[in-house]
């Protein structure tokens, strides 16, 4: 028999005072991903059709630079964070959920920093 | 937890069938979800023909021919019969609504008729309103100030802000919205629900309200308030016209600004 009142179980730990930070830069990911999409559909096709020396150098040059990096960086991020709030949405049970945040959370960082390294090694080595 | 089938003890079965009275030609079919908890029986689907010729015209009035003419152990709750009270909540033809401010000829076909979803059911179309109750009482919804009241009148509000109420004083919390939002159905226990942040929110912008901070305090949570995802199911289906979302992102933009300043 569970005597807590209902109010006490609504309550029940109170607010984590936080989460502001977390849905603030998923809305800004998002929006930094509206033109970095586009960037990155304009160097797919490049990519498909044009020799690899031609892509080498196409993506060597800073501002083709900067945006790849910029988009690793936004869209592992938001996709880390996106995940993050599917999993607590719809994973109930508290040890399954940690353990899965855990996992798509380095996931993400992992593959963020492949990614990153893959690209330091184009530019740099070519 | 998201539940994608139901509980053994909760699929429907088929009920029981209440023909129209003889001679009767204007005739609608209503399928009304039961459930006693006093038997062991899994809930089901009675059908009854009603005579249209003498029922009123909103589902409201077909529900209490039928408890007044038919069977009268089918249970909801009712009051006003004009959607000031919030009483009569249920699912009309999959879509939650006031039973009294629905008028049968705006469905086609047979109308169904379900209890909220997602609740406890306690009987028939009554759900447990206890945790949409004590979330309520938790966002603290009276005026809370340090300032006394001035001695010889009431606390004063100008024209403007009072305007900033409209649209949020009229919430009647018949949980409609609550009940429609899958961020609810999956983390009720937790997520506060649109009804209630409607509320919160009507909190936060009374001008006369000396607690704006520590209420944004109590729901910044990734729970509480952060399970919203914008589905946007609460504005569609308030019987009130009202836009719980809205509220919903007018507290998140107070908190992004009191962020970022």
């Amino acid at each position: 028999m569970d005597y807590r009142t209902p109010l006490s179980r609504a309550k029940s730990l109170g607010s984590a005072k936080s989460g502001t930070g977390h849905w603030w830069m998923q809305r800004v990911t998002a929006v930094a991903l509206i033109p970095l999409s586009f960037w990155l559909v304009k160097f797919l096709g490049l990519s498909l059709t044009a020799p690899y020396q031609q892509t080498v150098a196409w993506l060597v040059s800073p501002i083709n630079s900067i945006c790849i990096v910029a988009w690793i960086i936004a869209v592992f991020y938001h996709a880390a964070l996106g995940l993050q709030v599917v999993i607590e949405d719809y994973v109930a049970a508290e040890g399954p959920k940690i353990i899965s945040i855990w996992v798509a959370n380095l996931a993400f960082l992992f593959l963020a920093i492949a990614a990153l390294l893959a690209v330091f090694r184009i530019v740099s080595i070519g | 937890m998201a539940e994608f089938t139901l509980p053994k003890n909760s699929v429907l079965i088929e009920g029981k069938t209440f023909k129209a009275p003889a001679g009767a030609t204007n005739i609608r079919r209503f399928e009304v979800y039961r459930w006693d908890p006093s038997s062991s029986e899994n809930p089901r689907i009675d059908a009854f023909e009603l005579d249209m010729d003498s029922c009123g015209p909103m589902v409201l009035d077909a529900i209490l021919k039928i408890k007044n003419e038919i069977d009268s152990t089918l249970t909801f709750r009712r009051s006003c019969r004009e959607g000031v009270c919030g009483s009569c909540a249920m699912t009309i033809n999959g879509k939650n609504s006031l039973a009294c401010t629905k008028a049968i000829d705006s469905y086609p076909g047979t109308i169904k008729i379900y209890p909220l979803p997602h609740m406890q059911v306690v009987k028939d179309l009554v759900p447990d309103m206890t945790h949409f109750y004590a979330q309520y009482a938790s966002i603290k919804p009276w005026i809370e100030t340090q300032t006394p009241a001035p001695a010889d009148s009431e606390r004063l509000q100008s024209k403007e802000d009072r305007e900033k109420l409209d649209g949020l004083y009229d919430c009647v919390l018949c949980a409609c919205c609550s009940t429609s939002c899958p961020s609810y159905w999956w983390n009720s226990e937790r997520y506060l629900g649109p009804a209630v942040l409607l509320q919160a929110y009507r909190w936060l912008v009374d001008s006369r309200d000396e607690s704006t901070g520590e209420r944004l305090d109590e729901l910044e949570d990734p729970f509480k308030l952060y399970r919203c995802h914008t589905i946007m199911n609460c504005t569609d289906t308030c019987p009130k016209g009202l836009n719980p979302a809205k509220a919903i992102a007018e507290t998140k933009k107070l908190l992004v600004q009191r962020k970022l300043g």
